[in-house]
């Protein structure tokens, strides 16, 4: 008896001191795997090509994504949304400024709370390719710019009608699949991403990622080549499709991750299978260094800062300056400001009284008072 | 018959001079026309830039102190290497950006303490304790017997190899990483002509906690002779805000055993994003941009601790992120009692909050962590926040990384002009070409000399050309025609108009074939 309490005691001590080591070591690891992806910010680039009424289902796409990338951290100063026509404030809406992704208007994805970045007619190719290559003109402002360095990650996705080889902007024009693979190659040669991700959902959206030639690379389409990308559900009483099927299975599945989620891109490849989709989603990784399965869904979607805990601190012992000496050479004359009279009366008057005594000398008449 | 064969001749002259107009004028007309304008550039001299050497150079003053050497030495070394100088160390003596001047003191001096072997002043100087050696050495060997040593504190001062290849890590993806040193990559931010440094105070109570910081004061004070030094690496903009109702994303928890709110070292990652979203930032600029945020918890969550990750204190209560900047909580509920009238005029010790702030600025701009060797003391920054010796390491490393991206810049242009011969390459642009490759090679050739400032504005003035040169707008490529495109533009115009000229030339050489067989017939 005493025995086997002695052994369990000692299982127990035993147990007890390793549980800490262990816990330290499952630390040690969770920091490594801090700084093992190799990022330090995230972007997104969300772009919707196509306009009218009938491609309701292409901005409701791109929308839903917008708001699970913000949800999930990104901030909307790294999140460029181009988006080629207003549905929300359409004509043709019957229910104004929303923009739904479930039928019977569950779920509004507009909000109060989105920043289009290039609106309307302003979402061309060559403003994209402009976007991501930096090449934009000195005037253009803060919002409107891929400001990502070596480590950033970026999320692209694409949507609207497409090709083989080819996806149309605006119903006009149309980005090629050599330009994109050209525009990322110059991206990687400027070291403007960390890793980047592309997701597509397009008719034969896989034709667009054939081409990639640059590292670190991961794509995703929502249908292989010679295969169409179907829209999922109608609602009657907007009176159009309002979701792809590929991306309303892929909102389903972040709705589920939270930003501390551990899930992988493995789960991202297997979301919409060929039963749900109807087309047969493809994936290309081999451009990718590190192995999908380690590749966290909040490493592109999510923005989940490294932070360090400041040790040191600087001991400053002089004072601050009092105010005097920093006014610096001469006192600035406060002036007490007030409001530029808006009409100023006194000068109508002076001139008008003026040009009255001109006229009155000229023509030797009656001066006329104003 | 006769008219009928001075047709058929006229007719063969014609279509012979249209083929011939067509060849000799319409083909040269077409190729210039449709040709894209594209200045010269220097493509030699830039492929010359792909294979990059760099060679570093520090100017070493090895000076010795009375006392070190022997008379017998002293008298045995050339004439050129005694300078007999009382030499007094001045305070303020400016040695030049980038030397470093080694003071060589007595084996048994008592200047410095019994363990200390070597210590660094503030401005580029070092004291070392003379290792043992014999009295019969002459000068080679007691300047070899130091190399040891002097290497030790050069490497300290100025740079290690380590370092060169941090900087150069842009360039060449480091294959052997350690985690210290990708961790320190990543943290300093990327060099950039210019920065932004917003300094923001939060409250979240306004009700209860009424907040006064003398920001400008402190800015000038504490912050601007910091930026004023590192004036030669970039341009800094400074500005502040102040942010009511602007909460942390994470709920703190209540800790019993100290009686205050902590915040746990894993949940600090999901603080920023939040807030973040309310950080306004300069619209006019593209400059990256660092954030230090001063958050004063609400009355009812004060005190807000910071814990690590073994559940210890934090010191300073603050925290970084890497490229984006630092948290800093402030707690105030010590400064007034519960009957105190809300809201609270509160007045914030700058001095201390400035403190962290300079030390998580210097971190964010890459003034890396020292670990000297054993043996070493390193002088306190002093007012400035940082020693100068401090300065010329980040200005070490920042001149190679600026070569090396700017080389980086102009080859990839070069071969990305070369590959796409659509792209219209303008005059301004072969300028800032021409102009990066000519100042990267003058930072290349001071680098070599050893003269560290001209060699950072220089390697300034090439990583702007090549930006310039790079992201000009005219540069895009929309011109992307596949093959086929171009055959289907061209067939149209162009077939209906050679098809008669090719026929009619074919039938006049069949003809003047046939001629010439019946001619040989006839002869026969």
């Amino acid at each position: 008896m005493d025995y086997y309490n002695l052994l369990t005691t000692c299982a127990f001590i035993h147990l007890l001191v390793s549980i800490p080591y262990a816990y330290s070591n499952y630390v040690e690891n969770k920091a490594g795997q801090f700084f093992s992806s190799g990022h330090t910010n995230n972007w997104a680039v969300l772009v919707c090509t196509s306009r009218f009424w009938f491609n309701y289902r292409h901005v409701a796409n791109t929308l839903s994504v917008y708001r699970s990338v913000k949800r999930l951290g990104i901030p909307d100063s790294h999140i460029v949304l181009m988006l080629a026509d207003d549905m929300a404030c359409n004509y043709r809406n019957p229910k104004p400024a929303t923009v739904f992704s479930h039928k019977n208007m569950e779920l509004n994805v507009y909000g109060d709370d989105v920043e289009v970045d290039y609106r309307g007619y302003e979402v061309t190719v060559e403003n994209f390719l402009r976007v991501l290559t930096g090449r934009l003109p000195p005037s253009t402002p803060r919002s409107k710019r891929l400001l990502s360095d070596d480590r950033s990650n970026i999320l692209i996705y694409l949507t609207g009608h497409g090709g083989n080889g080819f996806l149309k902007f605006q119903d006009s024009e149309e980005i090629s699949n050599m330009e994109l693979a050209d525009a990322f190659e110059q991206m990687w040669q400027k070291r403007r991403y960390n890793e980047l991700l592309f997701i597509i959902d397009t008719c034969q959206g896989a034709s667009m990622y054939e081409r990639f030639y640059s590292p670190n690379l991961m794509a995703l389409a929502s249908s292989q080549v010679g295969e169409d990308s179907l829209s999922h559900q109608p609602d009657l009483a907007i009176g159009v499709h309002l979701m792809d099927k590929y991306t309303f299975y892929l909102l389903e599945f972040l709705e589920e991750v939270h930003p501390a989620s551990q899930a992988n891109m493995n789960d991202l490849f297997k979301v919409c299978p060929q039963s749900q989709c109807v087309s047969t989603p493809g994936h290309r990784t081999d451009l990718f260094q590190r192995n999908p399965g380690s590749v966290l869904i909040t490493d592109f979607f999510g923005s989940v800062r490294k932070v360090e805990i400041t040790k040191d601190t600087i001991n400053l012992t002089s004072s601050l300056k009092p105010l005097i000496q920093r006014s610096g050479s001469g006192d600035m004359q406060i002036e007490s400001l007030t409001y530029v009279d808006q009409l100023p009366v006194a000068e109508i008057i002076h001139q008008n009284a003026i040009q009255g005594l001109s006229y009155s000398i000229m023509t030797e008449g009656t001066p006329v008072n104003f | 018959m006769a008219a009928l064969q001075l047709e058929k001749q006229r007719g063969r002259y014609a279509a012979l001079a249209i083929a011939a107009v067509v060849i000799v004028v319409g083909i040269p007309l077409w190729w210039k026309t449709t040709e894209t304008y594209r200045a010269w550039l220097p493509f030699s001299e830039i492929s010359e830039l792909d294979s990059l050497q760099l060679q570093l150079s520090v100017d070493i003053e090895v000076v010795f102190s009375r006392g070190t050497l022997t008379p017998e030495q002293q008298k045995k070394f050339p004439l050129s290497h005694v300078n007999e100088k009382e030499h007094q160390l001045h305070h303020k003596t400016e040695f030049s950006c980038g030397s470093v001047v080694v003071y060589v003191i007595p084996e048994s001096s008592t200047l410095l303490p019994e363990d200390v072997k070597v210590y660094v002043g503030q401005r580029r100087t070092a004291l070392l304790r003379s290792p043992p050696f014999k009295t019969s050495w002459n000068l080679k060997e007691v300047l070899s017997n130091l190399d040891v040593e002097v290497e030790q504190v050069v490497s300290t001062m100025s740079f290690g190899h380590q370092d060169i290849v941090a900087a150069l890590s842009n360039r060449v993806r480091m294959t052997k990483v350690t985690k210290e040193s990708m961790a320190d990559s990543m943290r300093a931010i990327k060099s950039s002509p210019g920065y932004e440094i917003t300094f923001s105070l939060l409250n979240p109570d306004p009700k209860s906690h009424s907040l006064h910081w003398d920001i400008e004061g402190a800015v000038q004070s504490y912050i601007q002779p910091l930026l004023n030094k590192l004036a030669p690496i970039a341009n800094f903009s400074v500005d502040s805000q102040i942010l009511y109702y602007a909460v942390l994303g994470v709920n703190p928890r209540f800790d019993n055993s100290v009686s205050a709110y902590t915040l746990s070292a894993d949940s600090l990652s999901h603080v920023i994003n939040p807030v973040e979203a309310r950080l306004g930032s300069n619209a006019a600029s593209s400059n990256p941009v660092l954030n230090f945020l001063l958050y004063v918890p609400d009355a009812h969550h004060s005190p807000l601790f910071i814990r690590d990750h073994s559940k210890r204190k934090v010191p300073s209560n603050a925290f970084h992120s890497p490229r984006w900047g630092g948290i800093m909580v402030y707690n105030v509920n010590e400064m007034y009692g519960p009957e105190a009238e809300r809201p609270v005029d509160i007045n914030i010790n700058m001095a201390k909050v400035m403190g962290v702030f300079l030390a998580q600025l210097r971190l964010m701009l890459g003034v890396q962590h020292t670990h000297p060797p054993t043996g070493f003391v390193l002088q306190s920054p002093g007012s400035a926040g940082l020693a100068d010796w401090e300065l010329d390491r980040l200005l070490w490393s920042r001149s190679v990384e600026n070569i090396a991206t700017a080389s980086t810049t102009i080859t990839s242009l070069a071969q990305l002009l070369d590959q796409i011969g659509n792209i219209v390459i303008n005059d301004n642009i072969a300028q800032q070409v021409s102009s990066a490759v000519t100042s990267l090679q003058s930072a290349v050739a001071e680098l070599e000399a050893g003269n560290l400032a001209f060699a950072l504005q220089y390697s300034r003035e090439a990583i702007l050309a090549s930006e310039r040169a790079f992201f000009d707008p005219s540069l895009l490529h929309l011109l992307y025609f596949p093959d086929d495109q171009k055959f289907a533009i061209y067939i149209p115009l162009f077939l209906p108009m050679c098809v008669p000229i090719v026929l009619s030339l074919l039938k006049i050489v069949s003809e003047a074939k046939k001629r010439r067989a019946d001619k040989q017939a006839k002869s026969d």
